[in-house]
């Protein structure tokens, strides 16, 4: 009797246990990105802002929308 | 700063496909991808009219919420990106977009899609910035290199703008002032869910 007790014990519990050897499903999602204002490992570097200073990296950004896409404080009359 | 976005000034393209050419060769794009091309509307009929498509870098991107595995992301300054490390090609993107914008090399074997494949707004991917890898998977990281993308940078009639969002809306609010005419902007209400380019959203207070 005691050893078909044990018999059901152990087969409940590998079948209960079963789940504990999943893997986990954890492959999915991004790997963290760096920012942009960190600067890029090359030496294409536009002048005018300091790598990680993200502040002289926004207004360098914004004159250069102005300098390369905006033609009217070119074409103005002075 | 405000958010990175895409303005095409259907005034002033001419379909010259200067900006598609500028974004395969910058980001050395496969045949059969085309990150951006350039879109006739009433082609032929007097008064058609020319724009320049690409991700349009959504505020609600619909690609991000069909990704069954949560391979995109969204940078600090708006840009919608994707790791290609975690994208398994199933284009469910591709039929979420409503610019058309993922791209999916056809090289596969047996017509198999490989990784889907946009526009990153010159902003690369998840690998190091201006890295020899990320170049590989996702084309230059000009953002990081301190500068604007290149198609809108390239534009000769500059009517593709691209950059801050409120420096280009300023751009162009004063060229439609200056002109007297078209302020419509195609896909800015889809893609950043207002009207008029450099209007709030109804309900927010600017």
């Amino acid at each position: 009797m005691m050893r078909v007790a044990l018999l059901i014990f152990s087969v409940t519990s590998a079948f209960a246990l079963s789940a504990c050897g999943d893997k986990p499903q954890s492959a999915g999602g991004v790997k963290g990105d760096i920012a942009p204002y960190q600067g890029a490992d090359n030496r294409f570097a536009a002048p005018g802002w300091k790598a990680g200073d993200k502040t002289s990296w926004e207004r360098a950004l914004k004159v250069r929308t102005q300098n390369t896409q905006n033609e009217y404080p070119r074409t103005a009359t002075k | 700063m405000a958010r990175m976005k895409f303005i095409c000034d259907a005034e002033r393209c001419i379909e010259c496909n200067g900006c598609v050419t500028a974004c395969k060769s910058e980001h050395d794009v496969p045949w059969g991808v085309n990150r951006r091309r350039v879109v006739t509307l009433n082609d032929g009929i007097p008064g058609e009219r020319s724009i320049s498509v690409a991700c349009m870098h959504c505020s609600d991107a619909p690609c991000m919420a069909v990704c069954p595995v949560n391979c995109f992301y969204r940078t600090d300054e708006g840009v919608v990106l994707h790791d290609k490390d975690v994208c398994i090609g199933c284009g469910y993107c591709s039929y979420a977009c409503p610019f058309g914008a993922p791209q999916f090399p056809s090289s596969g074997t047996f017509g198999l899609r490989g990784k889907m494949d946009k526009c990153t707004f010159c902003a690369g991917g998840p690998e190091a910035n201006g890295s020899e890898a990320e170049f590989e998977k996702y084309g230059r990281n000009r953002l990081a290199e301190g500068k604007l993308p290149i198609c809108a940078e390239m534009c000769s009639t500059k009517a593709l703008l691209g950059g801050d969002g409120d420096v280009v809306a300023d751009i162009f609010r004063n060229r439609v002032l200056q002109r007297g005419k078209g302020a419509e902007v195609w896909g800015w209400g889809t893609a950043y869910g207002s009207k008029q380019a450099g209007q709030p959203p109804p309900g927010v207070k600017s």
